[in-house]
C-alpha cells in the first residue's frame, strides 16, 4: 500500500450568508428600524463568527459536506465542479486559510498553497524586494530564497527591472514575476487553485511546463481547474464536486466525461418540434446532433473526425436550396463556414431529409467550439431557415500528442502531419547559399 | 531525508496557546513584514526616515508653546521641550504602534483569505517595524540632552524594563485591537481619536505630580503612566524611579499582553471568514 499525503475525512464547512432585509412600510416603523439599527448591526456582526450548536436557518450554507477522500503520495489530483460547488473552499480548507466545522485532515509533508498569484507584493517595493516578500509569504525561508533568486530572476524574464518598485510594472510584467516566484516552490504538497488562467500565453506555457516537471518529480498536486485540458494532461486522478459534496471521483477522462455531460451544458444534440422550428412554409431546420465514434463519449480527441447531421423538412417545386454552417471557437472567433452547395429540388423535394458532414481529423486543435449558426437559403438569395447555437463540443488533446507541452498551443488549428524537413547545406558561405 | 511534517486540521475549540515553533518556523516572514513595513513606510519620500525626526519634534514645538509657555504647565524643573519630547518618546511608539498594528489584519485582509501563515506576524510585525523610528527618537533625545546638558542619572540601567513594558502593553492591546477590527470596522474610527484622548491620559504634556495623590493608584494602572514617568526620571533625574507607578501599570501590561495572546489566537480561526 502506498502512502498516503492527505486523508479527509468527514470535512464540512459551513458559513453564513446575508439574507435581505425586511423593507419598513410605515414612518414610525422605519423610525424603529433607525433606532435598532446598531443594535442589529451588531447582532449581525456577532453572527459572523458564531454559530449555535444546532441550527439550520436560512442563512446557513454549508459549502462542503461531508466530504471523504484520500490521495496518494505523488499523486495529482484534479478537482472540478461548476462555480460554487466548494472548490475554493476546500482548498482553503486544506490550506489552513480558514478552519472546518467538522471532519479532520491529515497532511504529511509541506504544503505551499497558491490561491492566488503575488500575494504580499507591495507597490511600493523593488522586484527584488517582492521576490523576497512573496516567497516568504509562501513558506519559503530567506535562505531558501537567497538560492534560487537569480533562477527565479531568469526564469522571470525581467532582470533589467528587478530593482525597480513594482508599481511601475506593467500587469503582464507583474504576473511574470509572481509566478516565477511560485514556479520555484519546493515543497512536497502543492495545492493550485485556478491561477493560471492570468499572465500571457507564452509564460503560462512555460509556468505549465515547469509544473509539469515538478509533479513528474513525485510531488503531490492538488489542482483545481476549469480547464478541461489543463485537468487532462495534469492529473492522474479527478474528483467532482458538486454543491459541496463529491460525486465522482476516477480518471481524468471519466470525470471529464461525466463532468462535461452532466453540468455543462454542452450541446450534442438540438431539436425542435415541426412548429417551432426555425424556417418557414418552404423549408425548416428540425434539429442537429453530433455523432460520437464511441457511445457514451460526450467530447472528441484531436485525432478524431467530428461527424455531424442537420435534419431538414422543405417544401420545394422548384429552385436550388443549400445549408451553410457556422464554426467559431471559444473566443468567439469564426474559424469555418462550409456550405452544402446547391441541393437541387429532386435531391431532397417535399419531405424530409439528414443532411450530415464532418470536419476531418487533426485539424482543429483543442478547444471548445460551437456550431453556432445555420442557413437554409433558397436559390442563393432567400434565407428560409435561420437557427442560432446549435452545438458545442469539446476536443481534447492526447495526452501523448504534447510531451512536454502541456499547455494548450494557440491557435485554431492544430495540425499532426507537418511534414518538418531540416536539411544543412553543405556550404559555409552565405554567398554561395543565397 | 528531511523529517516529515505531518499537519492535522481540525475544528478549532476553547482558548488555546500561542504556537510559539510555528512562529519561530516562520521568522523570516516576519523579518521581510517587518522591512516592507519600513520601507513602504518611507518609500517616493524626499525626507524618508528623516519623518521619523520631524514629527516628535514638531509636536515637542507645539506642546512647548501651548503647554510650557501659553498655559505655564510645570516641568519638574527640567526645560519643558526637553520634558516633552522625553514623553514623546515612548508614547510615539506606543500610538503608531496602536494605530499600525489595530489595522493590520484588515489591511492585509488579503494575505489572510490566500495563504496561511500564523497570524500574529502581522501586528508583530507592525509593532517591530516602528522600533526603528523609536530608536531614531532615542538619538534625537540624545542630542537634546547634550544641547541642554542634562546628564542621566544611574536609573538609566532600568530603560530596558521601562521598554519591556512599553512592548508588552503596544502590543497587547495591538493584538486585541486587531482581532476585534476584523470583526468590528469600528475600531477604526474609535481608535483614531481614542488614541489622541488618550494622550491626555498619559504624563506627556503635563507631569504625573500634577495628579492627586488620592487617584494616583488608578491613574497609574495606565501602563504607559509608569514608563512616560520611569523615563523621564532615567534621563532627567527630574525624580526617583516611580516604582509605586511602573508596578502596577507593568502588571497590566502584562495582563493585557497575555489576555491579548489568547483572545487573538480564540479569533484567528474566523478571520478569513469574516475579514
Amino acid at each position: 500500500m502506498s502512502e498516503k499525503a492527505i486523508v479527509v475525512k468527514g470535512l464540512s464547512k459551513r458559513y453564513r450568508i446575508g439574507l435581505e432585509e425586511k423593507k419598513q412600510e410605515t414612518f414610525g416603523s422605519q423610525l424603529w428600524y433607525w433606532i435598532g439599527y446598531p443594535i442589529r448591526n451588531f447582532r449581525n456582526l456577532v453572527k459572523l463568527s458564531t454559530f449555535r450548536k444546532i441550527e439550520d436557518g436560512r442563512d446557513i450554507h454549508w459549502a462542503l459536506k461531508g466530504l471523504n477522500f484520500e490521495v496518494e503520495k505523488g499523486q495529482v489530483l484534479g478537482i472540478i465542479g461548476k462555480n460554487g460547488a466548494g472548490k475554493s473552499t476546500l482548498l482553503k480548507v486544506l490550506s489552513r486559510i480558514t478552519s472546518p466545522t467538522e471532519g479532520e485532515i491529515r497532511i504529511r509533508g509541506k504544503v505551499s498553497s497558491l490561491l492566488e498569484v503575488g500575494t504580499g507584493f507591495h507597490p511600493d517595493l523593488t522586484g527584488r524586494d517582492n521576490i523576497y516578500m512573496n516567497g516568504t509569504i509562501l513558506g519559503m525561508t530567506k535562505k531558501e530564497i537567497d538560492g534560487k533568486l537569480e533562477r527565479i530572476i531568469d526564469f522571470s524574464g525581467i532582470r533589467k527591472y528587478v530593482d525597480t518598485p513594482v508599481k511601475r510594472y506593467s500587469s503582464g510584467m507583474k504576473v511574470r514575476l509572481a509566478f516565477s516566484v511560485a514556479a520555484h516552490l519546493d515543497p512536497e504538497i502543492l495545492i493550485i487553485d485556478e491561477v493560471l488562467a492570468v499572465g500571457d500565453a507564452e509564460f503560462q506555457k512555460k509556468c505549465l511546463g515547469k509544473l509539469q516537471d515538478e509533479s513528474i518529480k513525485g510531488r503531490t498536486v492538488l489542482f483545481v481547474s476549469h480547464n478541461m485540458e489543463a485537468v487532462q494532461n495534469l492529473c492522474d486522478r479527478v474528483i467532482i464536486l458538486k454543491e459541496g459534496e463529491m460525486v465522482f471521483d476516477g480518471s481524468p477522462e471519466d470525470s471529464i466525461k461525466t463532468y462535461l455531460r452532466e453540468y455543462i451544458n454542452t450541446n450534442h444534440v438540438k431539436k425542435w418540434d415541426f412548429e417551432a422550428a426555425p424556417g418557414n412554409d418552404k423549408a425548416k431546420l428540425l434539429g442537429s446532433e453530433l455523432i460520437f465514434t464511441e457511445a457514451n463519449r460526450n467530447f472528441f480527441f484531436t485525432n478524431e473526425q467530428i461527424e455531424f447531421r442537420f435534419r431538414v423538412w422543405s417544401n420545394i417545386e422548384s429552385g436550388r436550396i443549400d445549408l451553410t454552417y457556422h464554426l467559431r471557437d471559444e473566443l468567439g472567433i469564426l474559424v469555418l463556414v462550409e456550405s452544402t452547395g446547391f441541393i437541387s429540388d429532386e435531391q431532397i423535394g417535399n419531405g424530409y431529409s439528414i443532411i450530415s458532414s464532418s470536419i476531418p481529423k487533426n485539424i482543429l486543435n483543442q478547444g471548445t467550439y460551437t456550431i453556432d449558426m445555420a442557413l437554409l437559403v433558397l436559390n442563393r438569395g432567400t434565407v428560409l431557415a435561420k437557427a442560432k447555437d446549435l452545438l458545442t463540443f469539446e476536443i481534447l488533446p492526447l495526452k501523448s500528442d504534447e510531451l512536454g507541452w502541456v499547455a494548450k498551443k494557440e491557435g485554431v488549428l492544430k495540425l499532426r502531419d507537418t511534414a518538418w524537413k531540416i536539411n544543412k547545406e553543405e556550404s559555409t558561405d552565405i554567398r554561395e547559399i543565397n | 531525508m528531511q523529517r516529515e511534517i505531518e499537519t492535522r486540521i481540525r475544528p478549532e475549540k476553547g482558548w488555546k496557546l500561542i504556537d510559539l515553533n510555528e512562529l519561530i518556523r516562520y521568522r523570516d516572514l516576519l523579518y521581510f513584514l517587518v522591512i516592507r513595513g519600513i520601507k513602504a513606510k518611507y518609500a517616493q519620500s524626499v525626507l524618508g526616515i528623516g519623518w521619523a525626526i520631524i514629527q516628535p519634534l514638531f509636536a515637542t514645538g507645539v506642546f512647548t508653546v501651548v503647554f510650557g509657555n501659553l498655559a505655564g504647565i510645570e516641568s519638574d524643573g527640567a526645560p519643558y521641550a526637553v520634558f516633552a519630547f522625553c514623553a514623546m518618546v515612548p508614547w510615539g511608539y506606543f500610538s503608531a504602534t496602536l494605530t499600525d498594528a489595530s489595522q493590520s489584519l484588515v489591511t492585509n485582509s488579503g494575505l489572510l483569505n490566500k495563504v496561511y501563515f500564523p497570524r500574529i506576524i502581522l501586528p508583530l510585525s507592525a509593532a517591530f517595524s516602528k522600533l526603528l523610528d523609536f530608536f531614531i527618537a532615542f538619538i534625537v533625545l540624545a542630542f537634546f540632552l547634550i544641547f541642554f546638558g542634562i546628564r542621566p542619572g544611574i536609573e538609566v540601567l532600568f530603560v530596558p524594563v521601562l521598554i519591556c513594558i512599553l512592548l508588552t502593553t503596544s502590543l497587547g492591546l495591538g493584538m486585541i485591537l486587531s482581532a476585534m477590527a476584523v470583526q468590528y470596522r469600528d475600531v477604526k474610527h474609535a481608535s483614531s481619536f481614542m488614541i489622541q484622548l488618550l494622550l491626555y491620559a498619559a504624563p506627556v504634556v503635563y507631569p504625573a505630580s500634577k495628579v492627586p495623590s488620592d487617584w494616583l493608584f488608578v491613574y497609574s494602572l495606565n501602563p504607559m503612566v509608569g514608563v512616560i514617568e520611569g523615563f523621564r526620571s532615567a534621563f532627567l533625574s527630574t525624580r526617583e524611579m516611580p516604582w509605586e507607578m511602573i508596578l502596577p501599570g507593568g502588571v497590566v501590561g502584562l495582563c493585557l499582553f497575555v489576555f491579548g495572546a489568547f483572545y487573538f489566537k480564540r479569533l484567528e480561526r474566523v478571520f478569513s471568514d469574516v475579514a
